[in-house]
């Protein structure tokens, strides 16, 4: 894509980085040419703990059909797990 | 061929004098050599962009490669790439004067020719455009697969305030263009744009387009890589220096 269109949305949240878990505050998604997945595009989401510089990124690339898979399974996850424990919000 | 050749990490003076990170590589014991600025990628100052300045220094250029994010580091330069991106990418103002900075640099060296040229890729070709139509002392620019060098205004931001094709009429050094037709970014027809504008202001041109080929197809560890048309872009790339920054000499 080559642009910089980003949708950002701050999180709460921890992530497992290396070789520590961290506190994530960001999460950066995007549409754009992947680093590591031998893919031209990917979906991106970097979870990001902004106030502790450019290493504190757990970054994910996932082809677009396993991003659409991923979406569908987290609506899953929640509905059924907000039904089981009604109140859990956050 | 030089098949000696030393490649270091080294620091360049970029915009405002920053001390900035750069790669660079040249040939062994050779002197009277011309200089090429790489220009990396969105990914960023990545593997293979040092790979490709090491390729410049084995057919006798003196390369180096500024990275354009380092101020949004220390970190790995995938982390950092992330940073300036979701930061809106770096301005172009800022990698103009990095890039006078790398020239600076080449022309510096006691085993320098004087010539300098410039090469990109993909938002570095964008940058290699701007560069060409607006920095002083480029003798030869290599544009690949630049994209949004044609923006339409929406997309123009404070980062990136000009689309780079408004500026075609500065343009003050023979651009070589190589291109996939089946890139969308740029695409065929925005090829076809910026080529017929550089024909009515009668500059300095030569562009190669490639069938079977899309974005960023020189790149060896990216799957869009195509191996026959990559070899060719190459040899057209090495010919465009020979002709315009004298070439180096012989080995």
């Amino acid at each position: 894509m080559c642009t910089f269109v980003t949708e950002k949305i701050a999180v709460e949240g921890h992530g497992k980085g290396f070789p520590e878990w961290i506190a994530l505050t960001t999460a950066n998604v995007y549409f754009d040419h992947p680093t590591s997945l031998p893919l031209e595009h990917s979906l991106i989401v970097d979870f990001l703990d902004e106030s502790a510089g450019a290493s504190a990124r757990v970054a994910v690339e996932l082809s677009p059909q396993s991003a659409r898979a991923l979406v569908e399974a987290i609506e899953t996850a929640l509905a059924r797990g907000e039904a089981e424990h009604p109140g859990s919000t956050g | 061929m030089y098949e000696g050749q030393i490649a270091e990490t080294a620091t360049v003076l970029g915009n405002n004098g920053d001390p900035i990170e750069a790669y660079a590589a040249r040939p062994l014991g050779a002197v009277g050599i011309p200089g090429v600025v790489v220009l990396h990628h969105m990914p960023g100052w990545d593997e293979w962009s040092k790979e490709v300045t090491r390729k410049l220094a084995h057919h006798g250029y003196a390369a180096v490669c500024p990275h354009l994010f380092s101020r949004h580091g220390p970190g790995r330069p995938d982390d950092v790439a992330a940073a300036a991106r979701a930061a809106g990418g770096v301005p172009d103002a800022q990698v103009m004067g990095d890039v006078a900075g790398a020239i600076r640099y080449l022309r510096q060296q006691p085993y320098a020719s004087g010539k300098v040229g410039i090469i990109g890729f993909c938002s570095g070709g964008r940058q290699v455009y701007l560069a060409a139509c607006s920095v002083p002392g480029i003798d030869a620019a290599v544009d690949c697969w630049g994209g949004r060098v044609v923006a339409p205004p929406e997309s123009l931001s404070e980062r990136q305030p000009r689309a780079p094709f408004d500026l075609t009429a500065d343009l003050a050094c023979p651009l070589l263009g190589i291109f996939g037709n089946e890139d969308a970014n740029p695409d065929p027809e925005q090829v076809n744009t910026i080529e017929a504008e550089l024909k009515r202001l009668g500059k300095t041109y030569e562009f190669h387009r490639y069938d079977g080929a899309g974005h960023g197809f020189f790149a060896t560890d990216r799957p869009n890589y195509r191996p026959q048309q990559a070899s060719d872009g190459w040899g057209k790339v090495l010919d465009f220096y020979a002709r315009y920054l004298g070439g180096p000499p012989a080995a």
